[in-house]
C-alpha cells in the first residue's frame, strides 16, 4: 500500500506524502500491560546504557504510550494491546546486546498477560503488539543464520511486530509488521547543526567497517562483502570520502556531502539512514530486498538511491550518471520537515514524529478482522514450539 | 588454534549444508535420497581433514572448480590481490555466490527457488567483487564535480540572499606606483562577489591604457571614465579630488538610470566577502563600519618613544561608522579620532608620515542608486538632488551631505558592531618611476647586482665603484615593491652575484694599490 507523493511544483515545496502528518489520537485506542517492574523498570536500572542505544525505541515507545491521549485504561474497548518488556537490555560490556535470555523473557510475559487478562487468549495475540528493535527482531540473534534456524518466536506469530529490521521474503519478518527507524538522540543531532547555506562539497561519505576481523576474519561474511567490495574500489578515489575513522565532527561532516553510503552490516539496517535524512544527504542504500521504515508512508524510491549489491563496483558510475535534477528533487524531498520529524524519537513526543508514524501504521490495520477471535476450540499457538532452550522459565 | 578454528568451520560447514539442504530437499530430484546426503558428508569429511592438513579451506576450492556457474562480468579471478593474507584466503576469494549448501542444484534451484518464495538474498560468505581496474575514472570525476556544482549553485539560491541586487562600485583611481597593487586586490575581491555587479571606475588625467588593461582582465562589467584633472600631490587636495571623482561617478548612475545598490570601494581598501551580502539588505541608506589603518610609516628613534607613549594612553578603537543605543537605532557616529597623529600627518603623497582619514569616509556608506536618480517612484524626500549640490562647488565630504535629515541612515553590520572592510592609504612617492604596465622592456642594458643586505652601502672608494653605487643608490629611493622583486631574481644567483661583488671589491682595491 502506497501512498501518493503529492508535488507541488513549487522550487521549495517537495510533500513526502501526507499520510505522514496523519494524527492518530482518536483513530486508535491502545492499553497497555501493567507488568512486574523485572521486565522494564529493573532492567533499565541495571543497565542505563539502554537509554541511549540504537535500539531504545522499545524504551521510548512505552514511555510516550503512557503519557499519550490515545492511551486507555478500559481495556475492552482498546484496539490494540501493548506489552512494555524490554527484550533488547541485557548488554555487554562493549554495549552490544545479548540476545539468549530474550526468548525466555518474551515468553514469560506472554504466560503472564496470558494468565491474568483474558485478552490473549481471545485472539492469540492478534491485537497485541511489541517492540522488538533488536537485529533481526522476534528472530532473537545476532546472527544471520542462526536468527533464520529460530524464525520468529512461535507464540509472537499472530501479534503485530514493530521491529527495525526488515528484508524482502525473510523468516524475520512477518506480514502486516511495522518497520521503524532505529532510535538515533534527537538532541545530540540538532545540536551539531550547521547553516544550510554551507556548500555542500563532498560526494560520497562514509564512516564505519569494511572488513570486521573480530567477527569474520576470513572475509566474505560481513555485510554480504558488499562493504569491503566499497573499500576495495573506491578507496583511492578523490571523490569517496570513506574511512573506518571516529572523526568528532562526524554529524558536520554529513551536512556538507551530497549521497551518504547506507551499507548493510551485519543486519541489513543501521542509524546511518536516519542520520542521512536528518542533515540532508541522499542516502545510497546497499542492502538487497531491504525493507525501509515506514515504507507505505515514506516514498523511499524518490528519497534515497537503491544499488544492488552485485553494482557496488560500479557505484562511481551509478552515482554520476544521476541527472542533476533528480538530485535536487530528492534534496527538497529530504529538506521536508516532516520527513526528518518522523525519523526522530524525541522526547517530550512532537506530532509527526516516529512514535505517531507507529501508531498510524496500527490504525492503518484497524479495524481489526473478524476471523482474529478465536472461536471456541480453535487454537493457533503451539506453546511448546521451538527449541528447548527457550521453554525454561524466566 | 588455526587448526582448531578450521575444524569448527568444518563443522559449521556441515551443520548449515544439513539445515539448508532441509527445505531443499524438497526440490531435489526423487533419485537424490540419504544415499547422496551420505555421500556429500563423507566428501566434506574428507574435505575437512585435507584442509587440516593443507592448512586452507580445500572444500571451497573443490565445489568451486566442479559447479561454478557461468561469472558475470563484475567478478573475476582479480579479486584476489588485494586481500592476500595467507594462500587461503586467494582460493577463498575466488568464490562468489556459492551457496553452502550443494552446489550442485545451482540452476535446477533457480526456478524451484522461486515458487518456495525464500529471499533471492542467501546468506553466508559471499565473493568480494571488484571491478578490473578499481581506480577512479576522469570523466566519472568530472561529472561528479559538475553535479557538485549545481547542487552548490541551488544551495545558494535556496539559502543565500532571495531576489541579490546588482551592486555598482564606485572606485575612484589613478596611475601610480601601488595602482596595480591596489587595484589588483580590489579586482579579486570584486570578482569573488556571487552578484551581478557594475564596477566604475574614474580616472584622473584621463582613461589609460594601463587602467583599461587592468580591468580588461577581470571579465567584470566596467564603466571606465577619465577624469579630466591630474591628482595634486597634498593629501587634503587628493581628498577633495576623490570625491569629485565620485560624485562625477553617481552621474554616471544618474545618466544612465543603472539600478541597483551603490557602494563606495576605493581601490586600496580591503572588503571582506561579508560586506557584499550584508549590503544587501540596506533600503535606502546604509553606513558600516570601516576599521582605519593608520601606519605610522617612519622608523626613526623619535616616534618609536612617541609609539611608546600613545601604547600607554588608551589608543580609542580605529574604527569609523554608526553608533547605536541599546535598541539599535543610529544615534551618533563613531569618527577616527585624529588628535594624536596631528603632528605626524603626512601632508603630501609619499611622505612617510601617517595619512589620516577624513571624518567619514566615503566607503563607509551604501545608497540606494534610486536616491541618485533625477526621478524616482517611492525617492524619499530627506535626500537633496545631486545637481544642486555638486553644482555649488561646495565640497561634498561624505554621501551625509546628500540628506537633509542624517537620522534615516540605516545601521548595517549589527549595528555597526561587526567591522567587515578597512581603510588604508599607502603610496610610493609621487616621483617614483616603476616599468609601464609592469613591463620591463627593453631589456636592460647595464646589469647591476642585487643588494642582498638590508645594511647600508659602504661608500665607494674608486670611480669606476663609484658610478655603480651611485646607480645604486638611485635605485634605492624606488617603491621597496622594486626592491623585492629584484632579489627574488637575486636570490636564484646569489653565489655568483656575491662572487661578483667581492671580486669587484678585491679589484677595486687591487687598482687602487
Amino acid at each position: 500500500m502506497r501512498s501518493v507523493i503529492v508535488l507541488w511544483g513549487l522550487p521549495n515545496a517537495g510533500s513526502a506524502g501526507d499520510v505522514l502528518e496523519d494524527d492518530p489520537v482518536g483513530r486508535l485506542k491502545v492499553f497497555v500491560y501493567e507488568l512486574p517492574s523485572k521486565y522494564n523498570k529493573k532492567i533499565l536500572q541495571k543497565d542505563p546504557r539502554c537509554l541511549t542505544h540504537m535500539f531504545a525505541a522499545e524504551i521510548f515507545m512505552h514511555r510516550f504510550l503512557l503519557s499519550s491521549p490515545v492511551r486507555t485504561l478500559n481495556p475492552e474497548e482498546a484496539d490494540w494491546f501493548y506489552t512494555p518488556v524490554y527484550t533488547t537490555c541485557d548488554l555487554t560490556p562493549n554495549g552490544l546486546p545479548l540476545p539468549f535470555k530474550s526468548p525466555r523473557m518474551m515468553r514469560s510475559a506472554i504466560q503472564l498477560i496470558s494468565s491474568n487478562w483474558p485478552y490473549w487468549n481471545r485472539t492469540e495475540g492478534a491485537n497485541h503488539f511489541f517492540v522488538v528493535p533488536h537485529d533481526f527482531g522476534a528472530c532473537f540473534h545476532y546472527q544471520e543464520e542462526k536468527a533464520i534456524e529460530r524464525g520468529i518466536l512461535p507464540l509472537l506469530q499472530r501479534a503485530t511486530l514493530v521491529q527495525t529490521f526488515g528484508q524482502r521474503n525473510h523468516v524475520c519478518l512477518n506480514e502486516g509488521s511495522i518497520t521503524i527507524p532505529p532510535y538515533a538522540p534527537p538532541q545530540k543531532m540538532q545540536a551539531h547543526l550547521i547553516s544550510p547555506d554551507t556548500p555542500r562539497s563532498i560526494f560520497v561519505y562514509f564512516r564505519g567497517l569494511f572488513y570486521d576481523v573480530g567477527n569474520d576474519p576470513e572475509g566474505g561474511y560481513y555485510a554480504r562483502g558488499a562493504r569491503a567490495s566499497v573499500w576495495e574500489n573506491f578507496k583511492d578515489n578523490p571523490l569517496f570520502d570513506i574511512s573506518t575513522e571516529h572523526p568528532t565532527t562526524y554529524y558536520e561532516d554529513m551536512q556538507r556531502v551530497v549521497f551518504c553510503l547506507c551499507p548493510l552490516g551485519w543486519a541489513p539496517w543501521s542509524p546511518r539512514l536516519v542520520e542521512g535524512v536528518i542533515f540532508g544527504c541522499i542516502p545510497v542504500i546497499i542492502a538487497d530486498d531491504i525493507v525501509l521504515p515506514f515504507a507505505d508512508a515514506i516514498p523511499w524510491e524518490e528519497i534515497g538511491v537503491f544499488v544492488a549489491e552485485k553494482d557496488v563496483p560500479n557505484l562511481d558510475t551509478i552515482l554520476t550518471s544521476i541527472p542533476p535534477e533528480v538530485i535536487l528533487r530528492k534534496q527538497r524531498l529530504l529538506a521536508n520537515p516532516s520527513m526528518k520529524q518522523a525519523m526522530l524519537f524525541p522526547q517530550p513526543a512532537q506530532p509527526g514524529d516516529a512514535f505517531h508514524q507507529i501508531l498510524n501504521g496500527l490504525a492503518r490495520k484497524l479495524p481489526h478482522h473478524k476471523s482474529i477471535f478465536l472461536r471456541p476450540g480453535e487454537k493457533f499457538l503451539n506453546w511448546t514450539a521451538g527449541p528447548v532452550g527457550d521453554l525454561k522459565p524466566w | 588454534m588455526k587448526l582448531s578454528a578450521v575444524q569448527q568451520n568444518c563443522n559449521n560447514r556441515r551443520s548449515n549444508s544439513f539445515r539448508t539442504t532441509g527445505p531443499l530437499d524438497s526440490t531435489v530430484d526423487g533419485t537424490f535420497k540419504s544415499p547422496a546426503a551420505l555421500f556429500w558428508l563423507l566428501l566434506h569429511g574428507i574435505c575437512c581433514l585435507i584442509s587440516l592438513v593443507l592448512g586452507f579451506r580445500f572444500s571451497r576450492i573443490i565445489f568451486f572448480l566442479l559447479f561454478s556457474s557461468t561469472t558475470t562480468t563484475t567478478t573475476n579471478l582479480y579479486t584476489a590481490a588485494p586481500l592476500l593474507k595467507t594462500t587461503a584466503d586467494v582460493f577463498e576469494t575466488l568464490t562468489f555466490r556459492t551457496p553452502p549448501s550443494s552446489p550442485a542444484l545451482s540452476d535446477p534451484d533457480a526456478p524451484s527457488n522461486n515458487t518456495i518464495a525464500s529471499s533471492r538474498v542467501v546468506v553466508g560468505r559471499h565473493g568480494i567483487l571488484v571491478r578490473p581496474w578499481p581506480h577512479p575514472n576522469a570523466t566519472e570525476v568530472m561529472k561528479a564535480h559538475r553535479i557538485i556544482e549545481r547542487v552548490q549553485r541551488e544551495q545558494q539560491l535556496q539559502y543565500g540572499i532571495k531576489n541579490p541586487r546588482t551592486l555598482i562600485v564606485v572606485t575612484p583611481t589613478y596611475v601610480r606606483t601601488f595602482q596595480t597593487l591596489h587595484l589588483t586586490g580590489l579586482m579579486h575581491s570584486l570578482m569573488l562577489v556571487p552578484y551581478d555587479l557594475i564596477w566604475i571606475v574614474v580616472e584622473a588625467g584621463g582613461t589609460s591604457n594601463e587602467t583599461a588593461s587592468l580591468l580588461a582582465k577581470t571579465g567584470l562589467r566596467t564603466i571606465h571614465i577619465g577624469f579630466d584633472e591630474r591628482v595634486p600631490i597634498a593629501w587634503e587636495d587628493r581628498h577633495q579630488m576623490e570625491s569629485r571623482m565620485r560624485i562625477r561617478a553617481l552621474r554616471i548612475v544618474r545618466e544612465q538610470k543603472l539600478d541597483g545598490i551603490v557602494m563606495f570601494a576605493d581601490d586600496s581598501n580591503m572588503h571582506s566577502m561579508e560586506l557584499f551580502d550584508e549590503i544587501q539588505s540596506v533600503k535606502w541608506i546604509g553606513a558600516v563600519s570601516v576599521g582605519i589603518l593608520v601606519h605610522s610609516g617612519n622608523s626613526d628613534e623619535t616616534s618609536a618613544l612617541s609609539q611608546k607613549q600613545e601604547d600607554e594612553e588608551n589608543l580609542p578603537v580605529p574604527v569609523q561608522g554608526p553608533a547605536c543605543n541599546s535598541s539599535g537605532h543610529l544615534i551618533g557616529w563613531h569618527t577616527f579620532n585624529s588628535l594624536p597623529y596631528v603632528e605626524k600627518s603626512a601632508t603630501y603623497i609619499g611622505d612617510r608620515l601617517t595619512v589620516l582619514p577624513r571624518k567619514l569616509e566615503w566607503a563607509g556608506f551604501v545608497l540606494n542608486s534610486k536616491l541618485i536618480w533625477k526621478e524616482a517612484d517611492d525617492k524619499p524626500e530627506w535626500v537633496k538632488d545631486l545637481d544642486m549640490l555638486a553644482g555649488n562647488g561646495e565640497e561634498l565630504e561624505s554621501p551625509l551631505s546628500l540628506l537633509k535629515d542624517a537620522s534615516f541612515v540605516e545601521p548595517l553590520g549589527s549595528c555597526g558592531r561587526k567591522v567587515m572592510l578597512w581603510w588604508l592609504r599607502v603610496e610610493a612617492r609621487a616621483d617614483s618611476k616603476f616599468p609601464p604596465g609592469w613591463v620591463i622592456d627593453p631589456p636592460l642594458e647595464i646589469t647591476v647586482p642585487a643588494k642582498r643586505t638590508p645594511w647600508p652601502d659602504v661608500p665607494p672608494e674608486l670611480p669606476s665603484n663609484e658610478k655603480v653605487d651611485g646607480i645604486q643608490e638611485h635605485r634605492e629611493k624606488r617603491a621597496a615593491k622594486t626592491r623585492i622583486s629584484r632579489s627574488r631574481n637575486g636570490s636564484r644567483s646569489k653565489r655568483k652575484r656575491e662572487s661578483r661583488t667581492v671580486e669587484a671589491q678585491v679589484s677595486g682595491r687591487h687598482a687602487e694599490e
